[in-house]
């Protein structure tokens, strides 16, 4: 198993790094799967997770200079890596006036994920920050678990408000009751609901509009004004909306009736997709 | 004692008390001839800081009443920086800092004269003391490294603001490295991130010491040092030995000087391989100490057995019943470090309000042998109020 790449772009880095700062709001720890063309970090729906998955992905070529992988064999081109992902984020803080960035999978008496900063220095010598991060590589039999999720087929999806409004409201909500209810419409229409004994509160966000449909004939029997529900734990989606530091270039939530839901992030070319499940 | 801070020179005193608080519990505040002294030492007696305040420094300087002894005193960390608290206001308020001490009233007096005839008065109670000296000689280290403070500073940026231990040596070119350092874990399901930053020799005024030369000491000991330095453009030495030998970071400028000496971690506490190593998997021994045979004996030393009382003060609390232990080492018998050694690991947790376990041995209370064991140059004893001792 090999890997090695680089980024020498300034607008790259802080990319990257600002991925991998979202990354560490949304999963403490979490899997890194590295194949040729992409890398994936990855939080599967086990216990530990409450049963919130992660999925975000990358195209390697628009971020690093220079990527060699050798995955486990010729036939699982792959590397499975599970790390505490607020290592990654603050090795990457680091870098900020960085001239280089190189990370590569090195064995120090354990797996690690090395990064390795070439600082740019007002003098002539050059600073290097060499950050080591240890990870445990994911056996192959445990892969099945990682795979990318199959997007269900939604009841509602609509295009969601201005995620900072959307968190200084769920915030102030969370104060009265962990239940939320999540419901939305193909009229552009979503509701935040809260319901307890003493006061119900409910926030509108009207003409958000909605994603064109995929195919026409499920949705086409359904009631614009029908709104689709999920009651979920609001601290689940607090944790999701506190992760969105930068407001996405393109931002859709797809709400299965009283399943999940599911949001649909794209972060200029990273896409993010974060499954929340209902409350069983 | 009296003394008046005016200007820019308050912030100046006031960062330096800000620095002595990240080390100590108790601030000794002892005038002299050459200047106005502030020292403290932690708790586990690990790490001592010293700024010594020339008298130019003063606007006016009385070290004592004519005809009268110096007093020093000891006063409560914390009571002294609340006179300081906000440095910024400090700096945009504060026009002038008058400290006094006379033998007559029971309080150190700290007085700040504020924009717009605003007058704060901070009556600090204080207990004598005994002069709290540690005995160190820079001179006497083998290695040196020098460089602004700046350069020290933006090579701790990569570290977390929790990070206590860090080791600090010489690598592979000369180029100074330094690493944060890691016990190595029982459990190794939960690893750390191991960080570490290089930085070439041009970045350094002076760098007198080998390749494979380090040490392993309290990173977070030494930050106040390094902003205070930070702070006003000062160039910061750092001056070590062997591991075990106590580090001594030194800042210096016609109207001051501070310095700030640090245990460092023993050979035989050491487990990070060594920083010159070609090969970063393959394991290498750590750093060979330089042949001092009796290094592991300051590790071991039991810090009752060679408390040194220095000068009491004059005055009516003379009738302390202090150990009677002479002044110089060669009247010491010399001490064998063996029964002491289970002493000093049970040290810490036996005195009340200690914090927990260190890893540094406390640092001062170096084996005071008879000169014929006695390790080259003098090894630096710490002189403790012993009545104060719990």
């Amino acid at each position: 198993m090999k890997f090695r790449a680089k980024i020498v772009d300034a607008a790259c880095l802080n990319h990257f790094t600002r991925v991998s700062a979202m990354i560490a709001k949304l999963a403490k720890t979490c899997a890194l799967r590295i194949s040729p063309q992409k890398l994936n970090f990855i939080l599967s729906d086990k216990v530990a997770s409450g049963g919130v998955s992660m999925w975000c992905e990358l195209e390697q070529e628009n971020f690093f200079s220079e990527f060699q992988m050798e995955g486990v064999s010729t036939e699982n081109n792959a590397i499975y890596l599970e790390l505490t992902s607020e290592n990654l984020s603050r090795a990457l803080k680091t870098a900020q006036n960085a001239r280089a960035l190189k990370v590569k999978l090195t064995n120090k008496h354990f797996p690690c994920l090395t990064v390795s900063i070439e600082l740019l220095s007002v003098s002539s010598s050059s600073r290097i920050v060499t950050h080591d991060i240890p990870v445990k590589v994911i056996p192959r039999k445990l892969w099945k678990d990682l795979q990318e999720p199959t997007v269900p087929d939604s009841d509602v999806s609509v295009y969601l408000p201005v995620l900072k409004t959307m968190k200084s409201v769920v915030e102030k909500m969370r104060n009265l009751s962990n239940h939320l209810i999540i419901e939305a419409n193909l009229s552009g229409d979503l509701n935040l609901k809260i319901e307890t004994e003493l006061v119900c509160v409910t926030t509108h966000f009207k003409d958000l509009g909605n994603p064109p449909l995929a195919s026409e004939d499920a949705s086409q029997d359904r009631d614009p004004a029908q709104m689709a529900e999920v009651h979920i734990d609001i601290r689940k989606l607090l944790q999701f909306l506190a992760g969105q530091q930068v407001n996405p270039t393109r931002a859709v939530c797809n709400i299965v009736s009283n399943k999940l839901v599911h949001f649909d992030l794209l972060h200029e070319d990273v896409s993010l997709q974060y499954f929340i499940p209902a409350f069983s | 004692m009296k003394c008046l801070v005016t200007g820019g020179n308050v912030k100046v005193l006031g960062k330096a008390v800000h620095s002595l608080s990240r080390i100590g519990e108790e601030l000794y505040l002892e005038p002299m001839e050459d200047g106005l002294s502030l020292r403290t030492v932690n708790s586990s007696r690990s790490a001592y800081a010293c700024f010594l305040f020339a008298p130019l420094f003063f606007q006016q300087y009385q070290a004592a009443a004519p005809g009268q002894e110096a007093l020093r005193c000891k006063i409560l960390m914390k009571s002294f920086l609340a006179a300081f608290r906000s440095l910024a206001t400090v700096e945009k308020s504060v026009e002038k800092c008058c400290i006094s001490l006379n033998g007559r009233s029971s309080r150190l007096v700290v007085q700040l004269h504020c924009r717009y005839g605003v007058r704060k008065t901070h009556n600090l109670s204080f207990q004598d003391c005994e002069s709290l000296q540690a005995i160190f000689d820079p001179a006497l280290c083998s290695h040196v490294l020098r460089a602004p403070a700046r350069v020290l500073g933006e090579a701790v940026l990569p570290f977390p603001p929790a990070l206590a231990e860090v080791t600090l040596g010489i690598g592979c070119g000369r180029r100074v490295i330094l690493r944060s350092y890691q016990e190595e874990e029982a459990d190794s399901s939960i690893r750390a991130m191991v960080t570490e930053m290089s930085i070439g020799e041009e970045d350094f005024q002076q760098l007198q010491a080998q390749e494979g030369a380090a040490i392993t000491f309290c990173l977070k000991e030494l930050r106040g040092l390094l902003s205070f330095a930070e702070s006003a453009n000062l160039s910061l030495s750092v001056h070590f030995d062997a591991p075990g030998r106590p580090a001594i970071f030194a800042v210096k400028d016609s109207l001051l000087d501070g310095h700030f000496v640090l245990a460092t971690m023993s050979e035989s506490d050491l487990h990070s391989p060594a920083l010159c190593s070609p090969e970063p998997h393959r394991l290498v021994p750590p750093l060979q100490a330089h042949s001092t045979p009796h290094l592991d004996d300051f590790a071991n030393d039991d810090i009752d057995s060679y408390m040194i009382a220095m000068e009491t003060t004059v005055d009516s609390e003379g009738s302390r019943a202090g150990p009677s232990i002479p002044l110089s080492p060669g009247l010491r018998p010399p001490c064998s470090p063996g029964p002491y050694s289970e002493d000093n690991d049970a040290e810490p947790s036996t005195e009340p309000g200690t914090p927990p376990p260190k890893k540094f041995r406390s640092l001062f209370f170096g084996s005071i042998l008879a000169p014929a064991h006695s390790p080259p140059g003098p090894s630096p004893v710490l002189a403790e109020d012993s009545e104060g001792e719990g």
